[in-house]
């Protein structure tokens, strides 16, 4: 028997809680799970700052799951019910407008954290070999998040939820031949309905989230097989001491959870001070015209997507149209997204990390990020935002004018990336991590 | 150190920079909206605005995502809401509802009074606050009435009679050079006052009071929880900021021998 062979527990402390765990090791893999993930999971001693958003978008994502099952046991997907079964929630289910402010900023946070932690795989160069696939379900998570984050804005089922619907759903009727019938499809009818609103809240509650966990699951054993990357970029596991550990990681558990439950802490005070005392963020994460039922009748004058999508709404609509379809926009606007999983190909530096990268990176990766936040900016406004050029530029409008600027800037941010990447000055990486 | 203090920058940063450029957009359609001087805690004020909010709004606007009886958070015992607020013979157990059917308020006014209960969230104080101390004669509308912050709005004037009738007078240009450049609403170049031709019950000063309560109960409408969610919120805060020192000492402890 295959059970025997296994050592007893020991150690809790209690001679019946021994005993128990010991019954489970031996039907299922307890200890050796606990110790492959955690305390025996070497990661490299010197994260930083950027380190704590991976952990914080898994804490984001256990509040979401919890929060929305609660959301659900009142909500009506019904085009009848659904705006006035959010305000039931607020208004007379006990603790339910902490569930639903919890839940709405839980979707900003999501962002927050996804974005940054992506923007330190950047920094650090943690999407390079080996990581590729890491990054690749990474950038999967990603693009599930976004689909999520859409379908749970029509909940509500309010003018921005609906009319916003209406602008992507579109989008899918720009391309050519199967457009039409293809947002017809994805509808369930001529125009967002009932139907719409019954298919959205099943994608939201059940078949998404479903999808996401396992990723996030690829995602982390992907990462526990080569190990976790670090600021200097370089591989912990090239020194290692006679017992096969490596010389500069140290167990994730005691050391990294300790630590993140200080990062878990200073997030949520963030958290708090959001779902408390500003849950709708100025009209960022809860916009001021979605306290207004869906009327399929009534265009609002300006419509904006929520603000994590606004960069590639700004892309979209940064691109002319071409014989009269908006299908160039489109398409930019998919392949800014999709150009992400290629990333660790495109890249072809000497180094990692961008401590140890010359100018040329610092530089694109600077210029990327202002980019983004301008293009993100212009996505919340309207084009006239910022006013017309004058005549001698055919009175353009300026922010369109920008907004193609930025969008060059963006994809050449990628197109060029192998080789300024290439010909950068590199410093030379240490041997070991340095603090 | 550094760590952390860049941690915390990034905490209290990063909401102020989403609140700077919010109050950047704040007026929209070219009309400067007058600030709402309400005050969520003054209950007398509150109170008043749900006796004009019962007498002039509910008749045709409904709160239908309210009940009567939650009033009683604003002071008010049950049969006081009833004696006082509700004309019909409902129970204070109901929600806001109006007698007015929809097809009949859209036949008479072009388009169906909105549900009243989340209006302040849609629209702000600022904005309600001044489009109610906003509607002039015009005798080019239907109704006789038009808005200075909401053009040819369907719904007349309803505290008429407490406000007085004004009517609109243009001025002529005082600088031609004032070409209206952004805003859609042109007519930058004419300046425009309002004229009391008939006064109402109340002089202005009382009828901008009338309109602030009233204000300041739209927004206690919009959100009734949002006065405890705001208390409870700093117990929260509190606990957070008295569990920080700890884990971050816990951190340390565990931490010390790596190096």
């Amino acid at each position: 028997m295959a059970a025997a062979e296994k050592p007893p527990v020991s150690g809790t402390g209690s001679v019946a809680l021994d005993g128990l765990l010991t019954w489970v090791d031996q039907r299922f893999p307890l200890i050796s799970t606990w110790k492959a993930h955690l305390a025996e999971y070497y990661a490299p001693k010197n994260f930083n700052f950027w380190y704590y958003f991976g952990g914080l978008a898994m804490l984001v994502l256990a509040i979401q799951i919890v929060t929305g099952i609660f959301l659900t046991m009142n909500y009506k997907p019904d085009a009848n019910l659904a705006f006035a079964s959010v305000e039931y929630i607020m208004r007379e289910v006990p603790g339910g407008w902490i569930i639903r402010y919890m839940h709405s900023t839980g979707a900003s946070a999501f962002f927050i954290c996804v974005y940054l932690h992506m923007f330190r795989a950047l920094l650090y160069g943690s999407h390079r070999a080996p990581r590729e696939l890491i990054w690749i379900f990474g950038v999967l998570i990603y693009l599930l998040l976004m689909g999520e984050a859409f379908f749970g804005y029509l909940l509500p089922w309010g003018q921005m939820s609906y009319w916003g619907a209406q602008v992507i759903i579109n989008l899918f009727s720009a391309i050519p031949l199967i457009g039409p019938d293809l947002s017809l499809w994805i509808r369930g009818d001529y125009v967002i309905s009932d139907a719409t609103l019954n298919r959205f809240f099943a994608l939201h509650v059940i078949a998404l989230p479903l999808v996401l966990l396992g990723l996030v699951m690829a995602h982390l054993l992907a990462l526990h097989e080569v190990g976790s990357n670090n600021p200097d970029g370089i591989e912990i596991k090239k020194h290692k001491d006679a017992n096969g550990i490596p010389l500069d990681g140290i167990p994730f558990h005691p050391y990294y959870t300790v630590k993140d439950i200080l990062g878990v802490v200073v997030f949520l005070i963030v958290f708090v001070i959001i779902v408390f005392f500003a849950p709708e963020m100025g009209g960022y994460f809860l916009e001021y015209n979605n306290f207004v039922p869906a009327d399929p009748l009534q265009t609002p004058a300006h419509i904006a997507p929520v603000w994590y999508f606004t960069p590639y709404y700004s892309i979209l609509r940064a691109v002319p149209p071409l014989f009269n379809s908006q299908f160039p926009g489109v398409v930019a606007m998919g392949v800014s997204v999709m150009i992400l999983f290629v990333l660790p190909w495109l890249d072809r530096g000497a180094v990692k990390s961008i401590r140890y990268r010359g100018m040329h990176f610092k530089v694109a990766l600077t210029a990327f990020v202002i980019v983004f936040l301008i293009l993100g900016y212009l996505g919340t406004e309207p084009i006239t935002v910022w006013g017309q050029f004058g005549s001698w530029l055919g009175n353009a409008d300026r922010a369109t004018v920008v907004s193609r600027i930025c969008t060059v800037i963006y994809f050449l941010f990628f197109i060029l990336m192998p080789w300024y990447t290439k010909v950068d000055k590199t410093k030379p990486e240490p041997e070991r991590v340095t603090h | 150190m550094k760590k952390l203090i860049g941690i915390l920058l990034l905490a209290i940063g990063s909401p102020a920079v989403l609140f700077a450029s919010y109050s950047a957009m704040a007026s929209e359609g070219g009309v400067r909206l007058d600030t709402a001087p309400i005050n969520q805690a003054d209950v007398i004020s509150l109170q008043s605005g749900a006796r004009t909010f019962a007498n002039y709004c509910l008749n045709c606007h409904s709160a239908s995502l309210m009940r009567w009886n939650r009033l009683t958070e604003l002071g008010l015992n049950e049969s006081q809401i009833k004696d006082n607020l509700m004309f019909s013979g409902d129970k204070v157990g109901e929600l806001m509802n109006v007698a007015m059917i929809r097809k009949d308020a859209q036949k008479w006014f072009g388009a169906a009074p909105p549900d009243l209960s989340v209006i302040a969230r849609a629209r702000g104080a600022d904005w309600l606050y001044s489009y109610l101390r906003g509607f002039y004669r015009d005798p080019a509308r239907p109704t006789g009435w038009n808005n200075a912050v909401f053009e040819n709005v369907g719904m007349p004037n309803p505290m008429w009679q407490l406000q007085g009738e004004r009517v609109r007078v243009e001025h002529a240009a005082k600088g031609e050079g004032a070409k209206g450049g952004e805003g859609g609403h042109g007519g930058a170049a004419k300046s425009v006052s309002y004229e009391m031709v008939r006064p109402g019950t109340l002089t202005p000063v009382q009828y901008d009071e009338t309109v602030r309560d009233l204000v300041n109960f739209l927004v206690y409408l919009g959100e009734p929880a949002a006065t405890s969610r705001k208390q409870i919120g700093i117990i929260v805060l509190l606990f957070l900021l008295a569990l920080w020192p700890l884990v971050y000492a816990l951190k340390r402890e565990f931490w010390k021998d790596v190096h």
